[in-house]
């Protein structure tokens, strides 16, 4: 079997992790329709007796394909006002790390936005031997500042709008408060839970980069590989329907994503220059010290001219370090400290993006 | 009288905070309404996932008039004193006080009358303070007013009030206020996913019954007796019995308005895996309960979920969905536990090099081998094997790094054991793996096995020595080691198990291994002190008395707490007894005497008495008594026999109550005064070869 190299053994532990730098949780495993599981509700709150239904099929209709899945929620939240990004074009860990959440989600004006960001945790990559385990994956993410009143009520049409039907199905918000320590930032929420899976995280931000949010911004996530595979009853990420063709047309998640999964492994876990890697976090660090030391207007902290170049290179040194980490090479006590770094360098773009036009208080 | 219906409608409060936040509610807003002079008759507090409400019946219609008397300035005082005095009070001019005479001056009283307002107004300025105030663990900000400071702070948005206020005859109030723009009304909502729709509801009995019919169950316990007789149901129509979690089944009721209990089914191949270790997997993740069966009491490859709604498919897809993920956990959980089975104990051991225990009390490794050194030690004490001993000790914490216990902690100990026995260890070494941390709390089971007894006693004594070295003393509330909870369970450990233990001694075997030395030499006994505490707790708790505790300790160098615990048994019968409490009568009066006259004479009446100087047949009858009692109660003391030392000691009453019945202490010749005082300190040095009496109350 091919070596996990420098990674420590891992078991098929967490998985695609939703937002932020916390720990992931778990993908539904495999499910083979069993006539004999019990299924019995008790008696007085048993339904109408109903034919039979294949018991992942959210609905008779096909269900989605991946791509079909974007489109849809593209579809949904475009309709909901929201400006519909692509993704950035910096590596991050999390779709939370894109400008238009961390900085938009500071300053006053209001601000809708969505977006499928590529993330990309490099310790997570198991040379695609792991059903549900991926260094590089999608989320889908919606931020809406200020937060509706009815952001709860969009968010379950939403997953109405992909296919889940809340007659049939269990959703539940179950308390999650959200933290990122690379990004200083906190929040209230909820995981939300559907048959028991968490599919998506839903947080009230109250601080990002070290700055109060005023207004509050609701930020929802979606574990898209992992709803797919929930929507098409798959219980292989490999084995998702990509593109909704059936027989030669057919290209799966495996088709895309597996070789990139095997070779990326090897770079993280075995390959990768660690001094180099550790240059550019230091680079990375300089220069985003640099710019953010240039971009005060006339030298006054009172406008900035450059938070989001500075910005950017926040985000590589913290992706550097997630590179660094995963190949082995930072103890637990250094890891600490990087991650200070990193806080620092995103506390301080927070500080120049609220001196912004489009970060200031309104 | 009217009643008050307050709910609070939120979005989803986590299930932790529902019980405490139901009972803030009531509490705020009953002590609030008492004292502003409203009694009411009776409250009551429910959550759920989305509202929190509050019924307060009997509330009066109005206030209390209230009367006050404000005293102003005496007669013919200054202008401005007087001017200040009207002002205040809202007089008119000085006719309108009254005077009263005061022999150092008469001075004005105005007389106040505060008309008491109605209930519902002063309901309206209470209401919004209280949901200002409220103390949630946690809170949050939202939508637009979170632009603007001092917005609203609530555990997540809050979407609605209601607050009506009236007799059950009539239509009620609406109490008018709002919050942060919320205006209270009388408009709530149903079930999130079953019942939408905006609900008008008068009063209380109205509102319980329209939310029932919109599919929520509003009272937590009613949710819980649904959802436990129902699981119960599902269970033993399989043949099964559900493995009841009152922990669990208070977090599901908070996660659910409308509970509806669901059974699925995961392979048998699972089986395999320790049935604590399915349970933790099902419980913690998913919130699922297990079921055994009752024949053989191991868990069955079923499980039971609440879900929040009833399904149009009969929970079809909400079962097999809930199975997809048990499946995966458990087959993680399945991967973890082979892949610990592949490692032996010790062979973990290097790893606890790495950890830190205490930054000034080192690493997890440097811990381990003092448990061990101390384990041999103890051993001995206890009647354990010695080799036995020091080998679980060597692996009582081993599995703190496999992968099951790193990723459910409360298996600590039990994985532990279930590794030992797969690589062959001694069952009695495999077992303390699991008993060393206990006794947990006052409610846990005490070891008896002599192996996990000397690790268990071995862990906790160098857990408070250490700590007592680096002066981490548990403070009032504060005890963030879990100290007391250690000495606690030295102290059974001790009695339970009736063992001999010098303690100061082990402590300071424990000392010579810490890398941090503290204040040595007052270590020991202010351990001791520590221990005398929690013994006194303990004891009172079991309702012995802790004065007795006090007088036992305080004759010193008392450390094995096994006899301390029989003396003061002892103690406490004899002083049941008419004897005991003469003699303790005689011993106190006799105490007190002395310390009156060495206060007049500052000196101290120590020494044998002069047989030569006793005057009457009483003072040397005494004498002789109490030369027999304390040799008679010595040797009793001697053989740890408390009971006979306390008869003994019986022997002396009669003779001290004839003593102070015939004998003149303050004799007007001072040698014999002199003598008599010796006498009487004689007496009590006698009672003190079984306690100090002066410490004993009554």
């Amino acid at each position: 079997m091919p070596g996990y190299g420098q990674a420590p053994l891992s078991p098929p532990s967490p998985p695609i992790a939703l937002t932020g730098q916390g720990p992931g949780t778990y993908f539904a495993a495999p499910q083979k329709p069993k006539k004999s599981a019990a299924l019995n509700p008790v008696a007085r709150f048993q339904g109408p007796p109903e034919p039979d239904r294949p018991p992942m099929a959210a609905s008779p209709a096909k269900a989605p394909s991946f791509q079909e899945l974007i489109l849809r929620l593209q579809t949904y939240w475009a309709k909901q006002g929201c400006v519909i990004l692509q993704p950035y074009d910096v590596e991050m860990g999390a779709g939370t790390f894109h400008p238009a959440t961390t900085l938009r989600a500071l300053g006053g004006k209001p601000w809708k936005a969505a977006y499928v960001q590529p993330s990309r945790r490099p310790k997570d990559g198991r040379y695609g031997e792991n059903p549900n385990r991926l260094q590089h994956y999608y989320q889908f993410q919606v931020i809406m500042k200020p937060s509706p009143p009815n952001l709860q009520d969009l968010y379950l049409k939403s997953l109405a709008a992909i296919g889940i039907d809340s007659s049939i199905h269990d959703i539940r918000f179950v308390e999650d408060d959200w933290e990122s320590p690379t990004l200083g930032a906190w929040g209230l929420g909820w995981e939300c839970w559907c048959d028991g899976m968490e599919v998506s995280q839903f947080t009230y931000f109250q601080q990002v980069a070290g700055v109060e949010c005023a207004p509050v911004a609701g930020e929802l996530t979606y574990g898209l590989e992992r709803l797919a595979m929930y929507v098409q009853g798959v219980d292989r990420v490999y084995d998702l329907n990509f593109n909704g063709r059936d027989g030669a047309d057919k290209v799966t998640y495996g088709d895309v994503f597996l070789q990139a999964e095997q070779e990326y492994s090897r770079h993280n876990f075995e390959h990768s220059d660690s001094d180099m890697l550790f240059k550019q976090f230091v680079m990375a660090e300089e220069a985003c010290k640099k710019y953010l030391d240039a971009g005060w207007k006339d030298g006054k902290r009172e406008a900035h001219l450059m938070a989001l170049p500075a910005y950017d290179q926040c985000i590589k040194a913290s992706h550097v370090f997630n590179l660094l980490d995963a190949r082995g090479v930072i103890s637990v006590t250094e890891r600490q400290s990087y991650i200070g770094r990193v806080r620092e360098l995103a506390k301080a773009c927070g500080d120049a993006w609220v001196h912004t036009e489009a970060g200031r208080a309104v | 009288m009217p009643d008050l219906l307050l709910e609070l409608f939120s979005e989803e409060i986590p299930a932790r905070m529902q019980a405490k936040a139901a009972d803030d509610l009531r509490r705020m807003v009953t002590d609030k309404l008492v004292a502003e002079g409203l009694v009411y008759e009776g409250a009551k507090a429910f959550a759920t996932p989305r509202r929190l409400a509050l019924t307060v019946h009997g509330i009066p219609a109005r206030q209390p008039d209230l009367k006050t008397e404000r005293r102003g300035p005496k007669m013919g005082a200054p202008d401005a004193a007087v001017q200040g005095f009207l002002k205040a009070t809202g007089l008119q001019s000085l006719d309108e006080a009254k005077i009263q005479k005061d022999p150092k001056g008469d001075f004005y009283i105005a007389l106040i009358e505060k008309p008491g307002s109605a209930a519902i107004d002063v309901i309206a300025e209470i209401l919004p303070v209280i949901i200002r105030t409220f103390p949630w663990p946690k809170s949050m900000r939202w939508g637009e007013r979170s632009a603007k400071p001092g917005s609203l702070s609530w555990v997540r948005p809050l979407h609605s009030i209601i607050a009506t206020f009236g007799i059950e005859t009539e239509e009620p109030d609406v109490v008018k206020f709002s919050v942060d723009g919320i205006e209270a009304g009388q408009t709530t909502y149903g079930h999130r996913f079953m019942a939408p729709a905006a609900i008008s509801v008068r009063r209380f009995e109205d509102y319980e019954a329209k939310l029932k019919a919109a599919k929520v169950v509003l009272d937590l316990q009613a949710r819980k007796d649904i959802i436990l007789a129902d699981a119960k149901e599902l269970a033993f129509a399989q043949g099964f019995e559900l493995v009841e979690d009152q922990v669990l089944l208070d977090e599901v009721a908070g996660l659910v308005e409308w509970p509806v209990a669901l059974m699925g089914s995961f392979d048998q191949e699972y089986l395999t895996i320790p049935d604590e270790v399915i349970r933790a997997t099902i419980r913690n993740n998913q919130k699922c309960f297990v079921v055994r069966d009752p024949k053989t009491g191991k868990l069955a490859n079923k499980f039971i979920l609440t879900a929040n709604i009833e399904a149009t498919d009969g929970g079809k897809v909400i079962v097999a969905g809930n199975e997809r993920v048990i499946r995966a956990r458990l087959s993680d959980a399945k991967f973890f536990y082979e892949t610990d089975l592949k490692t032996k104990l010790e062979a973990r051991l290097p790893k606890f090099e790495q950890i830190v225990f205490h930054e000034k009390l080192g690493t997890q490794a440097e811990r381990i081998k003092r448990i061990e050194r101390l384990a041999a030690e103890i051993a001995p004490l206890v009647g354990a094997d010695v080799e036995k001993a020091k080998r679980a000790a060597h692996l009582a914490k081993a599995d703190l790094v496999t992968e099951v216990v790193g990723e459910f902690p409360e298996l600590q100990g039990l994985m532990g054991k279930y590794y030992a026995l797969a690589q062959r260890e001694d069952a009695s070494v495999a077992a303390a793996s699991e008993e060393h941390y206990k006794p947990q709390g006052p409610a846990d089971r005490v070891p008896t096995d002599p192996v996990s007894v000397t690790v268990a006693l071995a862990d906790k004594i160098d857990t408070l020595v250490g700590f007592w070295a680096i002066d981490e003393k548990p403070t009032g509330s504060k005890d963030p080691y879990a100290l007391r909870r250690a000495a606690l369970g030295v102290i059974r450990l001790i009695l339970e198990n009736t063992l001999r233990l010098p303690i100061l001694n082990v402590a300071k075997s424990a000392m010579a291994g810490l890398p941090a030395k503290g204040d040595a030499p007052k270590l020991p006994a202010d351990l001791l002190a520590f221990f005398a505490d929690r013994l006194k707790v303990q004891l009172r708790d079991q309702g012995a008395r802790h004065d007795l505790v006090d007088a036992v300790f305080s004759l010193g160098g008392q450390h094995d707490l096994l006899l301390v615990v029989r003396r003061v048994e002892a103690l406490g019968k004899f002083l049941d007894t008419d004897d005991g409490k003469n003699l303790l009568a005689g011993a106190k009066r006799a105490s007190n005497i002395l310390s009156i006259e060495e206060k007049k004479d500052k000196r101290t009446f120590d020494g044998a008495p002069d047989a030569g100087l006793y005057k009457l047949p009483e003072e040397k009858a005494l004498a002789v008594a109490i030369d027999q009692v304390k040799q008679e109660a010595a040797a009793a003391v001697r053989q740890e026999d408390f009971a006979t030392a306390m008869s003994a000691m019986a022997k002396l009453r009669p003779a001290v109550d004839a003593f102070f019945d015939k004998v003149k202490v303050n004799d007007d010749e001072p040698s014999v005064r002199e003598n008599r005082l010796k006498l009487l300190n004689e007496i009590r040095a006698a009672t003190r070869a079984v306690a100090d009496f002066s410490k004993i109350e009554g």
